[in-house]
């Protein structure tokens, strides 16, 4: 992104659309900081029971995606937890 | 039957008065009976921008309260036989009335018109409450301002959590020129972001101002935003009406003007 900047000065149109999709998302969700780490920390609970997972790894974010319909944007929560070793079974 | 319509924003000053004015008085050029609320309490200006504001006897928290009967409130327009203002209350506050009463008011008025329209006040407290309760349908007014954009996108949430029947977009005060520079959002580019469908886009146009500061309404005169206003109207009777070429018509007008200055 600094790249390009650096390389083609963007319009104003482009700034405000890019600020504007990422600030209505926030506003739409309306989730605390601290209620993500809360829904971090239970869903490597609930996961941790059946799998061992990298702890330190995992990640919760809140990303913009097209809905169904292809009208418009909506926010999904996606989390990326690394699995280390399936817990127990065939062990 | 009758539609009550309710003209909201969030955000202040993007055109939800005006918008009321000329919607209103384009649907009842087009032969249909209507009545204009104005539900901003304390802060009255649809009566000004109508050029009614010397005739007002009554208020709507006169009628809520029971010191007059609706009849006695109701401003009738000269200029069109079919279209009446009921104003607001400019010493009272918002608190004055409530939601459930709102709706009675607007039920007794369903039997005698063919739309009722009502115009918000801005923000999300109770005058938002107030207005949006009796409504069926909803049109959202917007400029394309990232201010403007975040208040039209909260309120989107809020109607679509009380199940507003039906909402519409209008996208005001844009600039044709600064949209091709790349400078302004373009009606694409807000319509993507909001994603509710859009019934009418209206160019920043001096001739509002004109014709708001002698009191009078544009729709359906020769004007960019006089047309626009007049196409949204036939869009709420249902017709299908191609959406104006702004740019085509701007360019047109501003060599037009360039050939009458440099003669």
């Amino acid at each position: 992104m600094g790249l390009f900047k650096f390389f083609s000065k963007k319009n104003s149109k482009s700034i405000a659309k890019d600020r504007l999709k990422v600030l209505l998302i926030s506003d739409r969700v309306d989730c605390s900081p601290e209620m993500m780490e809360m829904i971090k920390n239970d869903i490597i609970r609930v996961i941790s029971k059946y799998m061992e997972i990298n702890e330190q790894e995992t990640d919760i974010h809140i990303k913009q995606s097209v809905t169904i319909d292809k009208k418009g944007y909506a926010a999904s929560i996606c989390a990326n937890v690394p699995i280390k070793n399936v817990r127990g079974q065939r062990a | 039957m009758s539609e009550v319509i309710v003209v909201t924003s969030g955000k202040g000053g993007v055109g939800k008065t005006t918008t009321t004015a000329n919607v209103g008085t384009g649907l009842a050029k087009m032969g249909k009976k209507v009545v204009l609320i104005d539900t901003d309490i304390g802060l009255r200006n649809l009566d000004v921008v109508m050029g009614l504001e010397n005739r007002i006897v009554y208020h709507l928290v006169d009628v809520v309260e029971g010191n007059c009967r609706m009849k006695q409130a109701l401003i009738k327009d000269k200029r069109y036989h079919n279209l009446f203002l009921l104003p607001s209350a400019q010493t009272r506050d918002k608190s004055a009335v409530n939601p459930q009463q709102m709706k009675q008011l607007i039920e007794e008025l369903r039997d005698e018109f063919d739309f009722i329209i009502l115009d918000c006040p801005a923000g999300i407290e109770q005058g938002f409450q107030n207005a949006i309760a009796g409504a069926d349908r909803a049109i959202v007014v917007t400029t394309p301002e990232v201010s403007a954009i975040r208040d039209a996108d909260r309120i989107i949430g809020l109607l679509e959590a009380m199940d507003m029947g039906r909402m519409d977009l209008i996208i005001n005060r844009l600039r044709m020129d600064m949209v091709r520079r790349g400078d302004m959002m373009s009606v694409e580019d807000v319509v993507d972001i909001l994603g509710i469908d859009l019934i009418g886009a209206v160019p920043d146009d001096e001739n509002i101002v004109i014709s708001t500061n002698q009191g009078e309404a544009v729709v359906g005169n020769q004007t960019l935003a006089g047309q626009a206003f007049y196409n949204i109207c036939a869009r709420i009777l249902g017709h299908e009406v191609p959406f104006l070429d702004l740019a085509a018509k701007r360019s047109f007008l501003v060599r037009f003007t360039g050939l009458l200055k440099r003669s």
